[in-house]
């Protein structure tokens, strides 16, 4: 089981309890593989997805691990919800509460948004993504691509490149792979790197070039447009000329180099299509690791609440 | 009607006193002072040994919410919350709704102020109509109004254009510009201190430059013009910097507050006790450990004139709110005595008249109001200390009516015994 009934990051879970989470899911990836696609560990439970920013990966992936589980799910987004109406995000969630859920994976624009509900509601409170503060479930399935193809995490050299200040999968993944023995390179433009990066575990550099050199895996992260316009970078061309991921750029990685990206892709902004649709990028399987992730967060979580029942 | 304080240690920089010595006060004034008065028919106020007489203090950065946001604070709570904080005169910023660009709102506050009857109200009027940085308001009708100073808080004045009309119009007045220093490019939408905690927690940051480069900016303006410059509230390092360069050139009228949670708190509190706690979050931010420790070298080698609170009262439900989307702000008037004494003086960073040059001297000085002096004729405002009171903050206790404080829980040595306006007990601690 976990030490916390909640999953709000990285944070606060250490290297054991992640080894537990990413074990698990390779028992929950079989689940994938039957026919039938279904176990019955969550019957009678209820899992609000709350998700108070567009999110289609995410949610999705929740859905259907919550749904492979047996939990009764309930999707909520924000532009149907009452939050439109001027209600408090506290509002909102007692008012689900009243209705007796046992777990709620939110995902909001404000960085602590989970913390808050965490220490006011009852629910166990599963963090999809808070502001650019973590986005644990998503480390948690890159790491477990990453042990797919590595059979381990530590002294692996793992770059991390894109708008790191904005990235709350950065903020994750440092975290995790330092608590797992990685070593974690942060590569992007000057002005997108967050204050005192280098305390946060990671070898910083502007060079991409650098970055990928002997690489183990190269972690691309989105570039938002909108990043124009607080004066970030000039455009998207000259970004993709300085940081895009190219064929060439790549040679300089292992030879088994493995490219990850948490989606949604910008392709020709910071990644080459040659190199999202290539050989070495397991993109897609991220994507299909995520729901027996998931699925792992989701039972260690419940278990918890039925000790405590 | 006479009262004589009896047996305290009156300390009164402005008049160059400190020692054991009763104070008697006559008709609402200082009548005399000296070692040994005789009772003569006056009340006597026997004072415990160790407690100390000094000029009322003033806070002279304080939001009462009145009119408009009622539901924070009123007049009359904020007084309340005054009185028993030892605070005997409060100066009160326009930013209320509608903002007090004009005679109307200044002598709404006053009227509420003489129904409250606790303690004095200076009302600071606004720079420009609305606070918008367009056009300047009426600073003379406001003055004669009962303004003692004008600032557009909350925001900064907008233009260098409009800082230099404010301080040669204000300097005609004998008043000074407040200004909250903070270039809004700089600010963005940052809602903590650009520094590695906020980087860490994903929250937005405000640089210590966004401030100190408006602190330079209307440094050079203070030296054109020869108005009278108070900068509210400073936080940065740089600011620290700037101010203490501009008063050892000297030829300008610059000063500067001071707020104890700028002094006393870092941005570590975003994380511990409680992660996002939004009764951490002001504007500006809580700094690092270098910021705080250049506020308290600026309070020990007198760059810094004032320590004001920035009592920011916002309501529980508007503080209960994702941190990004909570108001800025934290109450001050009844926790500041405490933290001084336990924070400054206990700690053995500054003595006694020090610290009521800070929070009494200076304030009269800046805002060139009437209190900050025992001298006899003068209006009696006295608040007496007990340095030695064990205080422990609880915010429900507060009569302020909003309990937004990142102190609540904490044990603190140094508190008010009494509070006197106008030579009438407002205050009285029991406790102490």
């Amino acid at each position: 089981m976990l030490r916390s009934r909640h999953l709000l990051g990285i944070a606060d879970l250490d290297a054991e309890e992640i080894q537990r989470i990413l074990d698990t899911a390779e028992a929950m990836k079989e689940i994938a593989a039957r026919p039938i696609k279904k176990v019955p560990t969550l019957r009678g439970r209820t899992v609000v997805n709350l998700f108070f920013e567009p999110s289609t990966r995410t949610r999705m992936s929740f859905e259907v691990a919550e749904k492979r589980l047996s939990a009764d799910t309930l999707s909520i987004a924000v532009a149907t919800s009452s939050v439109t109406k001027g209600e408090t995000l506290l509002d909102t969630v007692r008012n689900l509460e009243a209705m007796a859920p046992d777990m709620i994976v939110m995902r909001h624009a404000s960085s602590g948004a989970p913390h808050l509900l965490a220490r006011l509601c009852r629910s166990a409170i599963i963090n999809a993504g808070d502001g650019m503060h973590e986005h644990p479930t998503q480390a948690l399935l890159d790491a477990f691509t990453i042990r797919a193809h590595k059979k381990r995490l530590d002294g692996l050299k793992v770059s991390i490149v894109g708008d790191l200040m904005h990235s709350r999968v950065l903020r994750s993944n440092i975290q995790l792979l330092n608590k797992m023995g990685a070593e974690v390179w942060a590569c992007g433009p000057s002005t997108l790197m967050p204050t005192d990066l280098a305390r946060f575990g990671v070898r910083p550099t502007t060079s991409i070039d650098e970055a990928v050199d002997q690489a183990d895996v190269v972690m691309m992260l989105r570039i938002q447009h909108e990043r124009m316009h607080g004066h970030f970078i000039p455009s998207t061309r000259e970004y993709f000329s300085l940081f895009g991921l190219t064929p060439e750029r790549l040679r300089r990685a292992k030879d088994d180099v493995i490219i990850m990206h948490p989606g949604p892709m910008n392709r020709g902004v910071e990644i080459d299509s040659e190199v999202a649709d290539g050989p070495y990028s397991v993109i897609l399987e991220q994507v299909s690791n995520g729901v027996a992730v998931r699925m792992a967060v989701l039972y260690l979580l419940a278990g918890q609440e039925a000790e405590a029942d | 009607m006479k009262t004589l304080l009896k047996g305290g240690r009156v300390i009164d920089p402005a008049n160059g006193r400190d020692g054991e010595m009763d104070v008697l006060i006559e008709n609402g004034t200082i009548a005399r002072v000296a070692r040994t008065l005789p009772a003569d028919g006056a009340e006597v106020f026997e004072l415990r040994r160790g407690w100390i007489v000094a000029p009322g203090l003033i806070d002279m950065h304080v939001h009462l919410r009145e009119p408009g946001q009622e539901h924070k604070e009123t007049v009359a709570t904020g007084t309340a919350a005054a009185v028993a904080g030892g605070f005997t005169a409060v100066a009160c910023m326009p930013n209320t709704d509608p903002i007090n660009d004009h005679p109307g709102i200044t002598e709404l506050i006053l009227r509420k102020t003489a129904q409250a009857n606790l303690a004095r109200v200076y009302p600071i009027g606004a720079v420009s109509l609305g606070s918008r940085g367009e056009q300047l308001a009426e600073l003379g009708a406001q003055k004669a109004a009962g303004c003692v100073g004008f600032t557009d808080d909350g925001r900064p004045v907008a233009t260098a254009l409009l800082m230099r009309r404010a301080l040669e119009y204000a300097g005609m007045l004998g008043v000074p510009i407040i200004d909250h220093c903070e270039d809004p490019s700089l600010k963005g939408d940052g809602v903590a201190h650009e520094g590695y905690r906020a980087a860490t927690m994903g929250l937005r940051g405000i640089p210590g430059v966004a401030e100190s480069i408006m602190v330079e900016r209307d440094i050079a303006l203070a030296e054109l013009t020869g108005g009278a410059f108070h900068v509210a509230h400073m936080s940065a390092r740089q600011s620290v910097r700037a101010v203490r360069d501009a008063k050892m050139r000297g030829g300008s009228r610059v000063t500067c507050e001071v707020a104890p949670h700028h002094f006393i708190l870092t941005d570590e509190s975003l994380e511990r006790p409680t992660r996002y706690d939004t009764n951490v979050k002001m504007n500006p931010p809580l700094r690092e450990q270098a910021d705080r420790d250049a506020m308290l070298d600026g309070i020990a080698d007198g760059t810094v004139d004032v320590i004001a609170t920035d009592h920011a009262p916002h309501h529980l439900d508007e503080k209960l709110v994702e941190f990004d989307r909570a108001p800025f702000g934290i109450v001050g008037l009844e926790t500041a005595v405490p933290l001084v004494f336990d924070r400054l003086v206990h700690a053995g960073r500054i003595g006694l008249p020090r610290m009521i040059e800070l929070l009494s001297v200076n304030p009269a000085r800046v805002l060139a109001l009437p209190g900050g002096s025992l001298a006899e004729g003068r209006p009696a405002d006295v608040t007496i200390l007990a340095p030695d009171a064990p205080v422990s903050i609880r915010a429900s206790a507060l009569r302020s009516k909003s309990k937004n404080t990142p102190f609540d829980g904490w044990s603190l040595r140094g508190g008010v015994a009494a509070t006197i306006v106008g030579g009438r007990v407002v205050y009285r601690n029991e406790q102490a």
